[in-house]
């Protein structure tokens, strides 16, 4: 008994051990006056961790470039950036809960993190209550624009919108029928309310969508129900969620909706990452839509891949939402050297107008707290990769949806405080 | 014709999903009682195994075999899934019957561990693990009854599992080295990718069917036939059924009911192994692959009346054949011109997530006037 309780003690400290040295570190190279500690919060543990682990990554990743170049220089002082990386678990209530600790006992100036929606509308009470500062970094359903909160991610007109115009205009199946699937949740709901809008501007047919539960694996229903709609083949939107993902492209192929046979799926929730998940030989001549795609060939998106794979390993691939994560480090880092104090209020008035050449190539934060960003539309290859078929200009971000009946009409403008949050246009 | 073949057969491949997930758990909750909320990980373990011996036959060695090797893990399946379920019941269940409480307490906590276990041990080594279990376990079942009475049988017992570590360890080695997929932990979800001869639609009288829908309803029969003919036929299925209906009696009788127990939750737990190779073959492997099944399977059994597996087939592809009439909105093309407010009902429940809905509201309607299922039955359960 007493080896035992001997042995839990030791355990019990080998793993305190093991936490300490886990939370906090950074680069070490080079001399600095000072440093500053900023909060990463992303769920370590749970559904979610296998994404937003690449998030934590990434991140860690550009704060090393950071320290390595010589870190945050504000006031004539070199900052060297530390940080504190706290676990969401998945659970939303925790993401606000750790927001909090962050904040009130740690005061950190920023703090990076989030993926679901449902995570960043549990989280955005505090910093508004607080007047802290969360960066955001995932495309979304938009629909918000709180002056607490920097999006980095794209908006519906940013993907979904453009996609949209492709599949209607341009794609094998222009011309054709719509159908919708998603998951049963807010983005898939709202990105559809948009695509069914602009579909029918364009003179377009939506002739059917259907939502799975999360966590729900049954797509025979769903499969029969495409049959039945569109028989000769069309256009699939999907905004399915993780997992679905598998058993919608396993089983849609074994039921003949392919792209030999007319059916083109464009998805808005698989990158790079999820298709070496699915298997390309499930998606091969589907497409997606992103700001960043791992095979654009420009020197910055090749650097950022490579500094990926030698960090972490050459197994790993980047995909859009780790680009926006890498993006808002860095910007946070030149607003934070504009503004020459780390102070947030002068921070958020220094950010808005600050410019990074990005590795999907050059982005500026916009009044309204997004990112002006490019959009591309690819093709799913039998390497795993995205062929680039279009790549529009740089696209400006919309807040409130302009094709969404609730929000058509407004804008969101944060430099001027007659405008704020909503105003009319 | 085609309509009705066509909806009879997703009904039918919907169900046979969820009869071959529950007809584990209509075993081990129908037959002996327990409520095991780990039925699900048993089942994620079953996929896994899939994934690993899919990863095996990609070998060198076995490359030629390749096509086969998802008959062969199905029996794996079945092993490994019945191995940790008779470890499982040694460690914990046999000490807590009777309390269903603790019961399902105890089995939601196996649950997480399960879980977090593919998570963070490499599959490797969890594949070295499940053989020293197996060898640990079975080893000194198999010596001669001279040594099992004799008094150094502990003796035998302890290096029949330094032999099983010893075979574990270096199995794990081996596959480790060999495949480098499985020498790393990971939490993401993987693959299993069907054979090319499962891939794909066969046409049968003008309609196509998929061929992994079809693979899985042939597994679904005969597990349901092979178990059906365990139970009625054989030796071991005849003391299950007198434990079940008199456990006080036939250990009266002579019977030993603790190994009546050890077996019936190894082949309940078994199925599970097979319904995780069965569900691979529709979606990604994950650790929280099993936990989208086990509230399906759950409903199933109590459906179709504890302790009865006609009840749990027919609950299942009863409820197969109602999602599929709710949820693709069959009726409307059975019966296209019906009234306005009717086909207006009838579309707002033909998604997904409202079929579900309404399968669960019908589902506790039925249980309001029926409380004990399709086809109640009287044992152990009912004279407590």
């Amino acid at each position: 008994m007493r080896i035992s309780r001997r042995i839990l003690a030791g355990l019990a400290t080998a793993s305190l051990a093991v936490t300490a040295t886990s939370c906090g570190g950074g680069g070490t190279s080079g001399s600095f006056d000072d440093t500053v500690t900023v909060g990463i919060l992303h769920s370590l543990s749970g559904t979610m961790a296998i994404s937003e682990s690449t998030l934590v990554d990434t991140e860690k990743m550009a704060i090393e470039e950071i320290n390595a170049a010589g870190g945050v220089k504000v006031g004539g002082k070199s900052y060297k950036i530390e940080y504190i990386v706290e676990d969401g678990a998945s659970d939303w209530p925790t993401f606000a809960e750790k927001s909090k600790k962050l904040i009130d006992q740690d005061g950190v100036p920023v703090v990076f993190g989030g993926w679901t929606s449902a995570s960043r509308k549990a989280m955005l009470p505090v910093y508004e209550s607080k007047d802290a500062f969360l960066y955001y970094p995932i495309q979304y359903e938009a629909q918000e624009c709180s002056n607490n909160i920097f999006y980095t991610g794209a908006t519906p007109n940013q993907q979904s919108e453009p996609a949209t115009d492709f599949m209607y205009k341009r794609s094998p199946a222009a011309g054709g029928d719509f159908f919708l699937v998603g998951s049963d949740y807010v983005f898939p709901r709202t990105s559809n309310t948009i695509t069914k809008a602009q579909v029918k501007q364009l003179g377009g047919k939506v002739v059917g969508e259907d939502y799975l539960p999360l966590g729900n694996t049954e797509v025979a229903p769903i499969i029969s129900k495409i049959k039945k709609a569109l028989p000769e083949g069309g256009i699939i939107i999907n905004t399915l969620n993780g997992d679905q993902n598998v058993a919608f492209f396993k089983q849609i192929q074994d039921a003949g909706i392919t792209p030999s046979s007319g059916y083109y799926v464009m998805n808005y929730s698989i990158a790079e990452e999820e298709i070496s998940t699915i298997g390309p030989e499930f998606l091969e001549g589907h497409y997606g839509a992103w700001n960043y795609m791992m095979s654009i060939d420009t020197p910055a998106s090749k650097k950022f891949a490579a500094s990926f794979k030698k960090r972490w390993g050459a197994d790993r691939v980047v995909a859009d939402p780790q680009e926006s994560a890498y993006n808002m480090v860095y910007l946070w880092k030149q607003a934070v050297e504009d503004a020459g104090t780390f102070d947030d209020n002068a921070v958020r008035e220094a950010l808005v107008g600050q410019k990074f050449d990005a590795p999907q190539g050059p982005v500026e934060v916009m009044p309204n707290h997004h990112l002006s960003q490019t959009v591309r539309i690819g093709e799913i290859n039998a390497e795993g990769g995205f062929t680039i078929l279009e790549e529009t200009g740089v696209v400006l971000p919309q807040a409130w949806n302009q094709k969404h009946p609730s929000s058509k009409g407004f804008a969101c403008d944060w430099t001027d405080p007659s405008k704020g949050e909503k105003y009319k246009l | 014709m085609e309509l009705l073949l066509d909806s009879l057969f997703n009904g039918v491949a919907i169900g046979s999903v969820l009869l071959v997930a529950a007809l584990g758990l209509a075993i081990v909750f129908g037959l002996m009682g327990v409520i095991n909320l780990a039925h699900g990980e048993l089942m994620m373990l079953g996929a896994y195994t899939t994934y690993v011996t899919q990863l095996i036959f990609k070998l060198p060695i076995l490359k030629p075999f390749y096509n086969s090797y998802i008959i062969v893990s199905i029996f794996l399946a079945f092993i490994v899934s019945g191995v940790v379920g008779i470890l499982l019941e040694k460690t914990i269940i046999r000490k807590l019957y009777g309390s269903p409480l603790e019961t399902l307490l105890a089995t939601w906590g196996v649950s997480l561990i399960l879980q977090q276990f593919v998570r963070s041990v490499p599959l490797a080594y969890g594949t070295g693990l499940v053989i020293i279990l197996l060898i640990g376990l079975f080893l000194p079942t198999t010596f001669p009854s001279k040594i099992k009475e004799s008094i150094n049988f502990k003796y035998f017992k302890f290096s029949s599992w330094i032999f099983a570590a010893l075979t574990g360890v270096l199995t794990g080695s081996v596959i480790s080295s060999s495949v480098s997929k499985l020498s790393r932990a990971s939490a993401r979800n993987v693959d299993v990718t069907a054979p090319a001869w499962m891939r794909g639609q066969i046409e049968i009288i003008g309609t196509a069917f998929p061929k992994t829908r079809l693979m899985i309803i042939v597994i679904t029969l005969i597990s349901v036939i092979a178990i059906t003919l365990f139970l009625n036929q054989s030796a071991w299925g005849m003391r299950i059924r007198a434990v079940t209906q008199n456990r006080q009696m036939s250990d009266c009788l002579g019977i030993s009911t603790e190994k009546v127990d050890i077996i019936t939750f190894g082949i309940g737990s078994g199925l599970a192994g097979v319904a995780g190779v069965a569900v691979s073959l529709l979606g990604s492997v994950g650790p929280n692959v099993g936990g989208n099944y086990i509230v399906g399977c759950f409903m199933v059994v109590v459906l179709g009346g504890v302790g009865n597996l006609l009840g749990t087939v027919l609950a299942s592809f009863g409820i197969g054949i109602m999602t599929d009439l709710i949820g693709a909105g069959r009726l409307l093309s059975i019966w296209p011109d019906m009234p306005l407010p009717l086909s207006n009902t009838i579309n707002f429940f033909a998604t997904t997530s409202m079929a579900r809905v309404m399968i669960f509201a019908l589902i506790v309607i039925f249980l309001q006037f029926k409380p004990t299922g399709l086809f109640p039955q009287k044992g152990r359960m009912v004279e407590n």
